[in-house]
Order: structure tokens, then C-alpha cells, then sequence
């Protein structure tokens, strides 16, 4: 492994986007992208579990046998997941109650899974680090972008200050109601993709 | 007769209007990665709909008689260490599952293949048995969630397949081929189950 530390941290971010180019772990976390604090909050608890896990399961690579590693990874990310979560409800209660199990739900988050599998288990503990942090990045990146949308158009607010005064309080902005639903985070991140891919044109599909 | 339209209806409420994968994103990586055909989709939606019956019952059982405050066997409040039981349940409620079918219905085993193990992993399972827990579900209602939830994602999923596999011969721009028109059609789906809100 040649790559120097920024490139363990940018790469997924752009080059190699865990969400839009390797499909890991949309699973647990767009429902929480209506705001930005909630998108906010989510990013920093992966970003803090992928890069502490691939740490721990570095560490100890040597000492796995393979036949159960799986459930030692498991057990890694849960306690790891544990924490956070603990941590989110002493310090913001109000936050980790709009997430609802969505916290809990890092655990089978595949971006966590797969960088401990496909990474960690064959690199030191510093580049396995760097590389968490760098997925969790990329993964926290399409959060925030579509946590942005959601909330501005869906609420004319960023980070619960309006930005768009609205109708029904005496402004001009008619909110998005479906911006507010599901379906919403679907088209964004379709339309994010095809945006990614006009730039990056190598990681068009084949036919 | 009442409890009987109570649990039908948390059976349907469970199934379309908060659909597991469209309302909540459960379960998104293996819903993208495995809709290519509606064969294998068909596969992978049965085996979610038997784990998920499986596992939702067994840790409400879990949930109620361990890990609660004042619960029946152990009476401190052990909650915090629900997430990491609930983990090892799923694992565990798949490995078994697998070991039986392949002892009695190989041939179902053969066909299911690796979708089993990859189940462990997929967050419709666990995100099932946290909205049971979050929601207090009684054990009647929990294995009436399980069916229901299991139910809607595999109609999801083989729904989503069907268009995919009809999608191959269109034109599509060329960045939006492949992941990107895929979303767009989830998103799409997601908007016709909004509709069963009404219900």
C-alpha cells in the first residue's frame, strides 16, 4: 500500500464514493436526512464507528481466525455502536430521539461491515483509521447533501433557521411538501449520482 | 373478533404504508444489489419474510422477559445491551436456519444459496426488531409485524426487479444508467406505497 495519508481519507470521498458508486450502506440512514442536524449528527456517529472499529479490528487482525471473523467484527461494531449511542442520549437526547433506531442501526450499516472486512483486516491500524474516516466522509457527504435539500426545500430552513420565510408565516416560500418524504431522498440521490458521474465520467456503467 | 382487526390491520399497516424499504430504507444494499431479476429477487424476498417471523417473535421474547427493567428473569435494566443481543440472535436464528434447511429441504438450501448469510447483515432485519422494541409490541402483535414487514420488503424487492428487468431494453442517458435511474425508480415506487397511507 503506496497511498500516501490524504489519499487513504479523499479517495472514497469523490474517486470511490461508498454510497454512489459502491451501494454500502444507504440502508440505515436516509430516513434521518429531513434536516441537517440529524444528517449532521448520523454522519459524525459513522464516521466515528467506521474509523474506531477498522482501528480495533487492524489491531487484532492477526489474532482472528477466519473462520469467526464475522462475528468478532459484529461484536466490535456493536460495542463501538453502544457507545454512541449511549453517548447521544446523555448529551443530546432530543437529537437521538429523532433518530430513533437509526443509531442502532449503524451496526448492520455495510459501509462499517465492508471496510472492516475488506480493509482492516489486511492494512495497519493508522491506515485503517485514516480509511474510516475517509468512508465515513464520503457516506457523511451524500448525508449532508441531501439533508440540504430536504430541509431547505421541504422546510425553508438549514439547520432549523429559516432561510425561506414561508407563506403560512407571512413570507413568500411555498414548502415542498414531498421533500419531506421519503421518495424525496431517492430522487436527490439519483439525481447526486448522474451529477457525480456527468463530472466523473469513468464511473459511468456499461449497457 | 376485535383483536382480530387490530392484528390484521397492523399486518397491513406494516406491509405498505411503512414498508420496511420504501418509508424506512431498510435493507437498501441488498434491495439495489440483488433486483437484477425477478427469479432471485423472488429467492431472497421468502428468506426475509422466514427470518424476519423468526427473529422479531424471539427477541420481543428476549426483549420482555431479559432485558427489560423488572422483567421476569432478570429484573436490573439490561437495555443497553440490547443491541448487541439482538446482533446475536439474527446471527444465530441464521445459522440455524441454514443448518436446518440444509439437513431436511436441501433443495431449497441449494437455491438459496449465499442469500442466507447475507441476510445477518441486512438492516431490515434488525431495523424490524428495533421498531418492535421501540413500539412495545406484545408477542401476538410482534409475530403479526414480522410477517407483515418480511412480507412488504419481498414485495418490494420483486416488484423493483420486474422493472429492472424490463428497464434493460430502454435508453437510458448515459450517467444516470445503472445506480442512478435505479434510485430514481425506487423513489418512484416509494411515492405509488405512499398512497396505500390512505387505507
Amino acid at each position: 500500500m503506496a497511498k500516501s495519508n490524504s489519499d487513504l481519507v479523499m479517495d472514497p470521498v469523490f474517486d470511490n464514493n461508498p454510497i454512489a458508486l459502491q451501494v454500502l450502506g444507504i440502508c440505515s440512514a436516509l430516513a434521518v436526512t429531513t434536516q441537517l442536524s440529524t444528517s449532521l449528527v448520523m454522519s459524525i456517529a459513522v464516521i466515528v464507528v467506521t474509523a474506531c472499529s477498522g482501528a480495533a479490528v487492524a489491531a487484532i487482525r492477526h489474532r482472528i481466525p477466519s473462520s469467526i471473523r464475522i462475528i468478532v467484527q459484529m461484536t466490535i461494531i456493536a460495542s463501538l455502536v453502544i457507545v454512541v449511542d449511549q453517548v447521544l442520549k446523555a448529551f443530546a437526547f432530543k437529537l437521538s430521539q429523532e433518530l430513533s433506531v437509526f443509531v442502532g442501526l449503524i451496526i448492520t450499516n455495510c459501509i462499517v461491515m465492508g471496510r472492516a472486512e475488506g480493509f482492516a483486516m489486511k492494512n495497519s491500524v493508522k491506515d485503517s483509521f485514516l480509511d474510516g474516516i475517509g468512508n465515513g466522509l464520503g457516506y457523511g457527504l451524500i448525508l449532508m447533501v441531501v439533508g440540504f435539500f430536504r430541509e431547505l426545500f421541504g422546510s425553508g430552513k438549514l439547520f432549523g433557521i429559516t432561510v425561506l420565510p414561508l407563506q403560512s408565516d407571512g413570507g413568500w416560500y411555498e414548502p415542498n411538501g414531498l421533500m419531506l418524504l421519503s421518495p424525496s431522498a431517492f430522487f436527490i440521490i439519483g439525481f447526486f449520482i448522474c451529477a457525480l458521474r456527468m463530472w466523473k465520467t469513468d464511473q459511468i456503467e456499461e449497457a | 373478533m376485535e383483536m382480530f382487526t387490530d392484528l390484521s390491520r397492523l399486518f397491513l399497516r406494516s406491509a405498505f404504508v411503512d414498508n420496511l424499504a420504501l418509508a424506512y430504507f431498510l435493507g437498501m444494499c441488498t434491495f439495489l444489489a440483488v433486483s437484477k431479476n425477478v427469479k432471485t429477487a423472488l429467492m431472497l424476498g421468502v428468506a426475509v419474510i422466514v427470518v424476519q417471523t423468526i427473529t422479531v417473535p424471539t427477541n420481543n421474547l428476549i426483549n420482555s422477559l431479559i432485558l427489560k427493567e423488572g422483567a421476569y428473569f432478570v429484573p436490573a435494566d439490561l437495555e443497553f445491551l440490547g443491541l448487541i443481543c439482538f446482533i446475536g440472535v439474527i446471527a444465530a436464528m441464521v445459522q440455524i436456519l441454514e443448518m436446518t434447511l440444509d439437513k431436511f429441504f436441501p433443495a431449497l438450501y441449494n437455491s438459496l444459496g449465499i442469500f442466507l448469510p447475507l441476510i445477518t447483515v441486512n438492516c431490515a432485519i434488525l431495523g424490524g426488531t428495533l421498531f418492535m422494541q421501540q413500539r412495545d409490541y406484545t408477542f401476538v402483535e410482534s409475530v403479526v409485524f414480522g410477517l407483515g414487514s418480511g412480507f412488504g420488503w419481498a414485495a418490494a424487492i420483486a416488484g423493483l426487479a420486474g422493472i429492472r428487468e424490463k428497464l434493460r431494453y430502454s435508453d437510458i442517458p448515459a450517467p444516470l444508467r445503472g445506480l442512478g435511474i435505479t434510485f430514481i425508480i425506487v423513489g418512484l415506487m416509494a411515492l405509488g406505497f405512499q398512497a396505500f397511507g390512505g387505507i
